[in-house]
């Protein structure tokens, strides 16, 4: 796809790739340790006596008879049935992306396009809404939600989600649609359409490669929340990720690491078709050619 | 766009935010001047199963009672609370400042204070791993956008990873790694040569391992946002800067760089805010003993067996504020573009 | 004898299944029941316990979190949770809120069965229920001990001659463990040897702050000392991280929470030296006092204030059924804990805790104004731990910050 342009001399291209392995290594190592070592039993995994057993598995061969164990994944997913929170943060996560896509694509424009001085306030003011510490928000929220019988409940979670997101929705898209030419939806207009078709026709078809980074990162957020859905759902309405901290255990009483690094493990897989299937769509889209004329 | 047009686009966005984040700032602002009742004690003799009877002191809830039913929001205490001990400690910074002899003193007892102590770490922090992290994101970045297209997804996913895997576990798996005994601690051991070599142990070290962390587990987004940003590249401007001899480097600094401002700006503005807050990583670390930051406060405050609604109010009023100043030099210059544009 | 009775009958009653088990308890309530409370595996039993009964719909939300939402979901009116599963610790946060209600009425008409000792009564009301209790004692490797010739330390001064000697020989560089995490875990861990020095926190009385005595010096200084003999890095161990560092085999000596005793060995891939090794014993004492240097818990069930009382007693008889002497016949929860139930025999595991009643150690302070002297401590020893500053200066500290805190919630004037 690089156009001649983008066409490198080879010692550069060699010093790109070597960076890009050595990042490779930086951002996966960690991971393919964990996928390795959840294999194991827990004295492998965080193998303090000497950290050569968690290669070799030495108090896995003692306690199961071979170096690799799936005692970890049958625990999680049979035992502790984590697939009814991986439903759960499946639910979260789909409802969480819709919504605030819609609303934040429609906010986020009107921000880009709208050139009086109450859309930069506004902009900040988000801003600084953000910037409100999200313990001492849902602490807030516990009461009220008690008292109206919303606590517990996926829908509540949902939108307080969506609500606490929209700042950084709203800023990312706003950029995007700020890099989205004007003239684009302008020529639209003269063409006789008002500002809603506008948008519809000419801003939906070019913009996906800023919506989907924006989703992703919407996707990502109610993935791996804690803060909010630790507090704000019923044991029976978990996702995964408050599931995964029961698993680790309390002061008093030991958890079991290892259904927990199993079940991170498996979280993975979902996000790694999403991402291979979504690369696409954040590769094409618009160019600058589509602009000028 | 017309006001009405633009209401209308807004209003759902801004609906949520004013339900969800403009009310409970309120309701947070008006916590943070109000304090719980005095409460009237009574001694009373408790008995616990294995041990027997002991005289304990309990609330008198009957003489309370009255007074909270009274005013229900608590007794009004002004900025008593943003001035104690637990927040700006205004007293015994002027006490500190009276008797310290030098600024070594000083600095000492001011750093022996919550909220400084905090703000010391989380400045460094923050100040360190943000422009790291940008600049690393970039790099990433133009390295993975040059690559053949069938590994972009790949490395793209794999580049995300250090911000999928959650931090409850990802901090814990580098928390044994880091340990003297694990795999990198070992390597650092041997490469120190010194077999009490360990980066919980010390503070310094324990700052750099942070640090480290921080750029590492948020490195992956600016590089998502860059690498979107990258798609959108005018291949023309490139195309003509290439026809006028310019390096490559001149490329990337006259055509990329600007092409990508407005990202840099914004990566800028949520970065240096969410490092500002940083708490994560504190806590995945235990180490509290080292470092603390003000969202750690408010998550202490809030944890404890007694919960202290006002002090956590106060120090999330302080983070506001303390975002806010750190935005202003970026917001000064979002307004200057805003308003070059119009 | 009675006990092991009861088991072989429990054993043909589990034969004839689980649902004329159920009945035959008879447990029948005519309104809801909803409790929240902690995960462990013996208050899942006491969840699944109330759950047992019929009539009406009982709900349970077990999380570590429950701290954090209990005084929520109490407050409202109805309150969402009509009960609350507790330790000495939390039960004060629901007092000072006063959404729990006395259970006196309910003692008298539903009472028989409990035993006098599991009524936890505050100024003559009783407030809760406790089934099982809790303490932090040592635990240590007899194979080793006996390596070098001595017996299980029975104070803090042994302990460190046994580390010291441990040590000398080459067995171990860091015999000790201890959870010395700054912040709660730091802060119990002062709390035990500041209780064994005979300290106390309070000026009788008062919610004045007395931890800088001699018992609060002597006390940093004995942690201190303990804390040259373990890993360097002991700041950050909290009890999972510091039973880690025992199951490797790294550390011989370690004073530990009772309620982990039982599963301390029976983790997968435990080494045989660790699993033949294991011993637990009663909590040590400091300085030639008497009294251990350790705390007694308990954990129990309180009935919320703001619901009907066909609700309360709805919830007093689901909570009751779930803590019932039958329970134990199953020889996996009757492992769970130390029961203060009724016909509960002490496991091996439990033998420290039981040890620690018997010595006389302190309950955990139930005093409204202890859980923000217990925070300040958690943040501000750390420094000395370190060697920033001496002991009076932590203490100092701790009494400042606790002062502004017990100020900011009316505890002091």
């Amino acid at each position: 796809m690089a156009s001649r342009a983008q066409r490198m001399p080879r010692s550069l291209r060699i010093a790109s790739s070597a960076f890009v392995l050595f990042w490779f290594v930086l951002a996966a190592f960690p991971f393919i340790w964990t996928v390795w070592g959840s294999f194991k039993v827990e004295l492998d995994f965080f193998s303090i006596a000497d950290w050569t057993n968690a290669i070799t598995g030495e108090r896995t061969k003692a306690a199961h008879g071979s170096p690799f164990t799936g005692a970890g994944y049958y625990g999680a997913w049979v035992q502790e049935e984590f697939w009814r929170n991986v439903i759960n943060t499946g639910i979260v996560c789909v409802f969480v992306v819709c919504t605030s896509l819609t609303i934040g694509t429609l906010g986020g424009y009107a921000l880009s396009r709208s050139s009086y001085n109450y859309t930069f306030w506004l902009l900040i003011t988000a801003l600084i809404f953000r910037a409100m510490p999200p313990i001492t928000l849902v602490a807030g929220y516990l009461l009220p939600f008690f008292q109206w019988n919303l606590w517990g409940i996926l829908p509540t979670t949902i939108i307080v989600l969506v609500a606490i997101n929209q700042p950084f929705t709203l800023w990312m898209l706003h950029s995007f649609f700020k890099n989205i030419p004007k003239e684009l939806d302008e020529s639209a207009k003269v063409d006789g359409c008002n500002q809603f078709q506008a948008f519809r026709r000419v801003i939906i078809p070019v913009m996906w490669p800023g919506v989907i980074t924006t989703g992703l990162f919407s996707f990502l957020l109610a993935y791996n929340d804690f803060a909010v859905t630790s507090m704000l759902l019923s044991e029976s309405n978990r996702t995964m990720v408050p599931e995964i901290a029961a698993f680790l255990g309390t002061t008093y009483t030991e958890g079991n690491v290892m259904f927990a690094v199993s079940a991170v493990v498996s979280a993975t897989v979902p996000l790694f078709i999403l991402v291979m299937f979504f690369q696409r769509q954040i590769v094409s889209g618009l160019t600058a050619g589509a602009v000028k004329g | 766009m017309r006001h009405k047009t633009f209401l209308w686009f807004f209003l759902p966005t801004g609906l949520a935010m004013l339900l969800f984040i403009a009310l409970p700032i309120v309701s947070v602002l008006v916590q943070s001047v109000f304090a719980p009742h005095e409460a009237v004690l009574k001694e009373v003799e408790n008995c616990t199963p294995l041990v027997g009877c002991v005289t304990e002191t309990t609330i008198d809830q009957e003489a309370t009672r009255e007074l909270r039913e009274n005013q229900p929001l608590g007794r009004f205490v002004g900025l008593d609370i943003y001035l104690d001990r637990g927040h700006l400690a205004v007293a015994e910074v002027g006490q500190a400042w009276v008797d310290a002899a030098t600024w070594d003193e000083f600095w000492h007892r001011l750093f022996n204070l919550p909220l400084y102590r905090a703000l010391s770490f989380t400045l460094t922090f923050t100040f360190l791993v943000t422009p790291l992290l940008i600049l690393l994101g970039l790099m990433i970045a133009l390295a993975v956008n040059s690559l053949h297209r069938h590994l972009k997804g790949l490395m793209i996913f794999f580049s995300l990873l250090p911000m999928i895997v959650t931090p409850l576990i990802g901090s814990l798996i580098l928390f044994w790694m880091i340990d003297s005994r694990g795999i990198i601690g070992s390597a650092l051991v041997s490469i120190a040569g010194d077999p009490n070599f360990s980066l919980k142990a010390s503070t310094g070290l324990m700052w750099v391992s942070l640090i480290v962390y921080g750029v590492w587990h948020s490195a992956p987004f600016a590089f998502v946002v860059f690498y979107a940003g990258l798609q959108t590249l005018p291949k023309d401007q490139l195309e003509s800067a290439q026809i006028d001899g310019a390096t490559r480097w001149q490329q990337v600094r006259y055509v990329v760089i600007p092409h990508l401002m407005p990202l840099v700006t914004f990566v800028a503005l949520i970065q240096l805010m969410d490092n500002f807050r940083i708490f994560e990583p504190i806590v995945g670390f235990n180490a509290s003993a080292h470092a603390t930051s003000l969202s750690w406060i408010i998550f202490n405050d809030l944890g404890g067996e007694t919960r202290q609604l006002s002090a956590a109010s106060a120090t999330s009023v302080l983070t506001i504020f303390g975002v806010a100043i750190l935005l202003s030099p970026v917001l000064v210059r979002t307004w200057r573009d805003f308003r070059g544009k119009t | 004898m009675f006990v092991k009775n009861l088991a072989v009958a429990g054993a043909f009653a589990g034969l004839m299944g689980t649902a004329a088990f159920a009945a035959g308890h008879g447990c029948e309530i005519g309104a809801r029941v909803s409790i929240v409370g902690n995960e462990f595996p013996a208050i899942q039993t006491v969840g699944a316990g109330a759950q047992e009964c019929t009539g009406a719909e009982v709900t349970t939300n077990l999380t570590a979190d429950h701290q954090k939402i209990n005084v929520a979901g109490m407050q409202g009116n109805p309150a969402e949770y009509t009960s609350a599963i507790i330790a000495n610790s939390s039960i004060v946060a629901l007092m000072n809120e006063d959404v729990i209600r006395p259970l006196n009425d309910l003692v008298e008409t539903h009472g028989d069965g409990l035993q006098p000792g599991q009524l936890i009564r505050i100024g003559g009301d009783v407030m809760a229920v406790a089934f099982m209790a809790n303490a932090q004692h040592l635990m240590y490797r007899k194979d080793i001990l006996e390596q070098i010739g001595v017996e299980p330390p029975s104070t803090y001064e042994e302990m460190i001659e046994a580390a010291q000697m441990i040590r000398d020989q080459g067995i171990m560089e860091n015999p000790i463990g201890g959870a010395y995490a700054a912040g709660w875990n730091l802060a119990q861990e002062f709390n035990n040897m500041f209780l064994g020095f005979g300290g106390q926190h309070f000026k009788p009385g008062t919610a004045e702050p007395s931890v800088n005595s001699e018992a609060g010096v002597n006390a940093l200084n004995m942690m201190k000392a303990l804390s040259e003999y373990m890993n360097p890095d002991f700041l950050t161990h909290d009890s999972n991280a510091t039973n880690a560092e025992y199951r490797a085999g790294n550390i011989a000596l370690l004073n530990m929470w009772g309620s982990r005793a039982a599963t301390q060995t029976t983790t997968e891939g435990v080494t045989d030296a660790v699993k033949n090794g294991h011993a637990v014993a009663g909590p040590m004492t400091v300085g030639g006092g008497s009294t251990p240097a350790s705390t007694l818990w308990w954990d129990g069930w309180t009935v919320a204030k703001n619901i009907s009382d066909a609700e309360a007693e709805a919830t007093f008889l689901a909570m009751k059924n779930a803590i019932r002497p039958a329970i134990l016949e199953d020889a996996e929860v009757a492992k769970q804990a130390v029961w203060l139930i009724e016909g509960y025999e002490p496991t091996d595991a439990a033998v420290g805790v039981f040890e620690a009643a018997k010595a006389g150690t302190t309950p955990y302070p139930m005093l409204p104004y202890m859980g923000l002297m217990h925070t300040a401590l958690g943040n501000e020893l750390a420094d000395f731990m370190q060697g920033k500053e001496s002991a009076e200066q932590a203490l100092a500290d701790v009494e400042a910050a606790y002062t502004a805190a017990a100020k900011e919630k009316g505890f002091l004037q």
